[in-house]
């Protein structure tokens, strides 16, 4: 509990040997407070630990599918072993890592913070999210140790229903199991923002990273039912051989993936949004310059959000699906595409007469924009239907959305943590090393990724095992690359990690920013966030960079 | 070094220019894109680079007109991509009416095509120059797609329904064709080979010549081109039995009795697998190749097993 009412000018004077403050850290000792913890704040830390391990086992199932796809011949593993790896890459990566990453670790920390409050609208089923989550985390787990899943992340019937002799109905329900997990967080997120903002803060006040996860949020409690009803019904078929997806039972295979889609298209949306989120913050932030065309930031979020929900046929144009259908999804796919160029631009803009810095949120930022621009681009590539019937389930395909979900999000990820590690921990990490580490995986990730463009309009198909001797050259460069872009995010995990311990105490506001978070709240916050007391009202726009003194009127003082 | 490393596939049918043209006007546009928004980020960060601490940035809200212009812009070319994509695709979807028909099935993990004379070949495709070929394609179990890189076409094949592809290939040659949907454990294996061969050729393919193979030659051709090998191999996860050093020698099925591996075995396992199963090994994996097969080529395999193995225990023998 927080107990200490420091002023700000109090705290500004204190140093060594005077009281240590309580921080949300600091409150409580012992396993217990942090397993039953309904801080927001824990439960993001006890999210980061989370799937910082998941991201640790689905970062050795790539580097191993690398390891083997360095020579044309299946020669390393089987070929069923390589099926399960990058089975398990997917599943791990995407449910237990992507989807939670920024939201329930960032957002989670954030959202509250952000907007002035104490907690979330519901504690407790916050807590309820991450314990559904380690369950579905330690199914998966499961199938991994008791054989696998051979069936792609995808889960393709009929070959997952009734063809693959892998635990599919095991992965399914810990599909189903995690999927409440993302529920719920939505559905906290989503109440927060709405009831819980402290007076002043207007919808057209908030930072744009709390747009980006009210976007998310939408898109998560209305698309993960679906999943969770589609992997049911697989599970279904495949137990009790009811025909649904399997045409020897009477199924349609078409339409497991219109159902999956349905969900897993929005998905995406799940694992990019909160980055476009995260780049804003971090964009006004080192041009000391409030965001060019905040509005269209922010309705191009619930743009993307609405949009998503209905272009899901464009992963079945070769399905056989109707060329009519495909007609339509192909048109509103081009659609989806402008909010995305409409963020990129209004990004660039801000830069323009602002005072730009460099220091490692930027650098990823900056390489999240060049990075997500390709990713974008591919994607019409994939939505012009003429070229998708050629480079469909291809390694373009698989270059394209690394750019989007490696290139996009996880660039986002690691700006984020990078812009609020000291928020979150009161100590900074090493900045030089960590420039350093931001260029080597952006170069790493660029030797891993833009050669499996080349390899998917070559023709090599995604998912094989062995290839094609014409192809050993440009897989031995992605496979290269994968190395060095491991190398960099253990460098990152390494520092992190040491700067716990023997990183240079952070101030408040280490880099000078706008924002309640920073501006309010200590480094790192108390259990309730702000001082004992203090009625938080918000009087600015947010990113009040460049506003004269007239404009920062009375609640919202900033601290010298 | 642009020859060892090509940057597109053979284009080896109508459809591959138009749309390798449209795959480079969709590169041309991102790549300037591309380009303008690296160029700005540069000149920016280090036209705008912080100066001075206390240094402040020039108040900007934003510009609607700006707004308009990169949302107008961005729209009018994925309109042009879209429509230029569609009409693409449109064109592959309509089935001319004067193409020669295949029929193509797919099954774990081979690719079985009948021609429109009847003919039948598994994995590979042989077909003339010049002619639309329209392929009626299914599946006998999971998802399958059909994928030939140098035509620039795909199709998934499904169980339950016909889906269909058409081509016209416009060079000689040899190309590439894969399994593009993954369909289970040896997914990358189900490939085989389209060869494109002059309406002549193709003729003189059809009645079966080929001049100048003895008959173990002619059994390993078909050994290797009628996939026995996907099943019949020394891996563990094989789902046939290992067929090298077998001829000969006395068999246990899984009936519990047991059967010479004699000439008559082979064939009647090649014609109706159904009736003697190995022991270890699923009844009613393996197809029947009646009709696929002609007596003289079930000949040849059965010379071409006799030798599988043979040099090995000769070898055997001899250190003896």
């Amino acid at each position: 509990m927080s107990s200490t009412l420091h002023t700000p000018a109090q705290h500004a004077s204190a140093t060594k040997g005077a009281k240590e403050r309580d921080t949300y850290l600091t409150a409580d000792y012992g396993w217990k407070s942090w397993l039953f913890t309904v801080d927001h704040k824990r439960i993001a830390v006890l999210y980061l630990i989370s799937i910082m391990v998941f991201f640790l086992i689905g970062g050795t199932f790539a580097l191993l599918m690398r390891a083997e796809l360095m020579t044309a011949k299946g020669d390393l593993f089987e070929a069923e072993t390589y099926n399960k790896l990058f089975t398990m890459h997917g599943v791990v990566m995407i449910f237990f890592f992507l989807i939670p990453s920024i939201p329930a670790v960032l957002g989670n920390f954030l959202v509250p913070i952000m907007i002035g409050t104490k907690d979330l609208a519901f504690p407790k089923i916050n807590l309820l999210s991450w314990y559904i989550y380690l369950v579905g985390g330690g199914a998966t787990l499961y199938v991994a140790i008791t054989g696998g899943l051979d069936t792609g992340w995808t889960f393709y019937a009929p070959y997952s229903s009734t063809y693959a002799n892998t635990n599919v109905a095991a992965a399914a329900i810990a599909v189903f199991i995690t999927g409440f997990s993302s529920i719920l967080t939505g559905l906290n997120f989503i109440v927060t923002i709405h009831k819980m903002r402290a007076p002043g803060m207007t919808w057209f006040r908030m930072p744009l990273f709390l747009w980006a996860q009210y976007a998310t949020s939408l898109i998560m409690i209305l698309g993960t039912p679906v999943l969770a009803i589609t992997v049911m019904l697989l599970a279904l078929e495949r137990t009790f051989h009811i025909g649904i997806f399997d045409p020897a039972l009477g199924g349609d295979p078409v339409l497991f993936q219109h159902l999956f889609w349905f969900y897993s298209h929005p998905a995406v949306y799940i694992m990019i949004l909160p980055g476009m989120g995260v780049i804003s913050e971090i964009v006004a932030c080192f041009s000391r310059k409030r965001m060019f065309g905040y509005h269209f930031i922010a309705f191009s979020s619930l743009a993307i959000a609405i949009f998503g929900f209905v272009v899901w046929g464009h992963h079945m144009f070769v399905s056989g699906q109707s060329a009519y259908a495909g007609f339509v999804f192909s048109f509103l796919t081009m659609l989806v595409a402008i909010p995305s160029a409409v963020k990129v631009f209004n990004w660039i803009a801000t830069l323009y007469k602002g005072q730009v810095s460099l220091e490692t949120p930027m650098l990823y930022a900056l390489g999240f924009i060049g990075l997500f621009t390709i990713g974008g681009v591919t994607g019409l590539f994939l939505a012009v239907m003429g070229l998708d019937r050629h480079v469909h389930d291809t390694y373009f395909v698989v270059a394209h959305f690394h750019y989007v979900m490696v290139g996009g999000m996880v660039m986002a990820f690691m700006g984020g943590m990078h812009f609020w590690w000291s928020k979150m921990f009161g100590r900074k990490y090493p900045e030089a090393m960590g420039q350093f580490a931001a260029v080597v995986i952006f170069v790493g990730f660029n030797f891993t990724f833009f050669p499996q463009f080349i390899l998917g309009y070559m023709g090599m198909p995604r998912r094989y095992h062995q290839y094609n001797d014409e192809f050993t050259a440009l897989n031995v460069l992605s496979s290269a690359g994968a190395t060095i872009l491991g190398t960099g995010f253990l460098m990152t995990i390494v520092y992190f990690l040491w700067s716990l311990k023997w990183g240079q105490k952070a101030p408040q506001n280490q880099w000078d920013a706008k924002g309640l978070e920073w501006e309010k709240a200590q480094s790192p916050p108390p259990t309730f966030n702000f001082e004992d007391g203090e009625r938080i009202v918000v009087t600015e726009d947010a990113y009040a960079y460049t506003y004269e003194e007239s404009h920062t009127g009375s609640g919202h003082e900033v601290k010298k | 070094m642009w020859k060892d490393l090509p940057l597109y596939p053979e284009q080896a049918s109508t459809i591959a220019q138009p749309v390798d043209l449209l795959y480079f006007f969709l590169i041309a546009v991102s790549a300037f894109f591309a380009l303008v928004i690296s160029v700005l980020i540069v000149i920016f960060a280090s036209k705008y680079r912080k100066s001075r601490p206390d240094a402040k940035s020039a108040h900007i809200e934003g510009s609607t007109l700006l707004e308009v212009i990169w949302t107008v812009i961005p729209l009018g070319l994925t309109m042009v991509m879209f429509a230029w994509g569609t009409i693409l695709f449109f064109d592959q979807a309509r089935m001319p009416a004067d193409a020669l028909e295949f029929t193509v099935t797919g099954k774990q993990w081979m690719w079985k095509v009948q021609h429109p004379t009847g003919q039948r070949e598994i994995n590979d495709l042989h077909v003339p120059i010049g002619k639309p070929c329209r392929l009626t394609m299914t599946s006998e179990d999971v998802i399958h797609s059909y994928y030939i890189p140098a035509f620039r076409t795909k199709q998934d094949v499904v169980a339950g329904r016909y889906s269909e592809l058409w081509f016209e290939a416009s060079k000689l040659g040899t190309y590439d064709i894969y399994c593009a949907e993954y369909c289970g454990t040896e997914h990358s294996k189900m490939v085989g080979k389209v060869t494109v061969m002059t309406q002549q050729d193709y003729e003189m393919w059809l009645s079966g010549a080929v001049a100048n193979e003895t008959p173990v030659q002619a059994g390993e051709r078909l050994f290797t081109a009628m996939r026995c090998i996907t099943c019949h191999n020394s891996t563990s996860t094989a789902r046939g039995p290992d067929l090298t050093g077998q001829f000969g020698k006395d068999v246990r099925l899984a009936s519990g009795a047991s059967v010479n591996f004699d000439a008559e075995y082979v064939r009647e396992s090649i014609l109706n697998p159904a009736a003697k199963t190995v022991e270890g090994f699923q009844a009613g994996l393996m197809p029947t190749y009646q009709g696929q097969l002609k007596e003289e080529d079930i000949l040849s395999l059965i010379a071409y097993l006799k030798t599988l193995g043979a040099d090995k225990s000769a070898q055997g023998a001899a250190a003896k």
